[in-house]
């Protein structure tokens, strides 16, 4: 029924960043974890995801997020997310979330962030 | 805007409640929300609190779809609009299914704490649901299980 959540990837030097477009659902969400840990093993020390073109993130793709932050925080990275609406905002905030992997309004200011972050730190939240 | 005009006065007069039952199937939650979506906009409501309601309608349908076993293979749902005296208009959303129900007092409250190190990762539907509403009421018993929850303008 919905289309399938897209998801490319750009590498900055160790930083990736996952820009999302639509629903993040079951398989969103593991479309989301296997982009994401193909990069951990590529060397990325950081992730963002850029949900700036999804609406709704389900509690089912919020799990698999969590998920991808545990295998972060393994491996002593980095996991930011930017621009959300502010309704993910506020269910992440609501989760916990944000206490682990911090949330910035916009990607250069996550870019910054995760920069700027020692290895096995959370970016501070702004 | 005449016509939009027309219109709501045709729902204040009493045509004030929309049905919609959907299939127990991958992604039918998306339908769901796009009737709120519709009514939200027509009611005027600010686009953020629409995104909310879309949200809770969604973990409520999933809630229904994963662990009800509906009798019928469908979850049903009311949308209403109302106002309470002197108050803003709501939009209510009632979703019923009919299927084994749950002792509420049985459901866990999820944390991220518990969550780390191998720990259930799932269970958040609920507390998304009482968090963006704005008031939430859950009964449930063998007959199935009804959420009905309000959102204000």
């Amino acid at each position: 029924m919905s289309e399938a959540c897209k998801i490319t990837v750009e590498r900055r030097n160790d930083v990736a960043i996952l820009f999302t477009d639509g629903y993040i659902n079951n398989q969103g969400g593991e479309e989301i974890a296997r982009q994401a840990y193909a990069q951990l093993d590529a060397g990325a020390r950081a992730l963002i995801l850029d949900l700036e073109k999804t609406r709704i993130v389900n509690s089912i793709g919020i799990s698999i997020l969590i998920e991808v932050l545990e295998r972060v925080m393994d491996r002593k990275g980095v996991l930011a997310f930017c621009r959300l609406t502010p309704t993910i905002d506020k269910t992440f905030r609501i989760m916990g979330l944000a206490q682990y992997a911090a949330i910035y309004p916009s990607l250069d200011e996550a870019l910054k962030a995760v920069a700027a972050a020692p290895r096995g730190e959370a970016a501070r939240n702004p | 805007m005449a016509k939009l005009e027309t219109a709501r006065s045709g729902l204040d007069a009493g045509s004030r409640e929309i049905s919609l039952t959907i299939p127990v199937a991958p992604d039918m939650e998306i339908v769901a929300t796009a009737q709120a979506v519709a009514i939200g906009e027509y009611m005027e409501m600010p686009r953020d609190k629409i995104d909310e309601v879309k949200l809770a309608i969604v973990e409520a349908c999933i809630n229904a779809f994963e662990h009800a076993q509906t009798r019928d293979d469908r979850v049903h749902l009311t949308f209403r609009v109302g106002r309470e005296s002197d108050g803003p208009e709501y939009l209510e959303v009632e979703v019923f299914d009919q299927g084994r129900g749950f002792d509420q007092r049985s459901v866990e409250m999820p944390s991220l704490e518990k969550a780390f190190g191998g720990g259930k990762k799932r269970g958040w539907g609920l507390q998304i649901i009482r968090s963006l509403m704005d008031s939430v009421a859950i009964t449930s018993g063998d007959w199935g299980t009804r959420i009905l929850m309000r959102k204000y303008k």
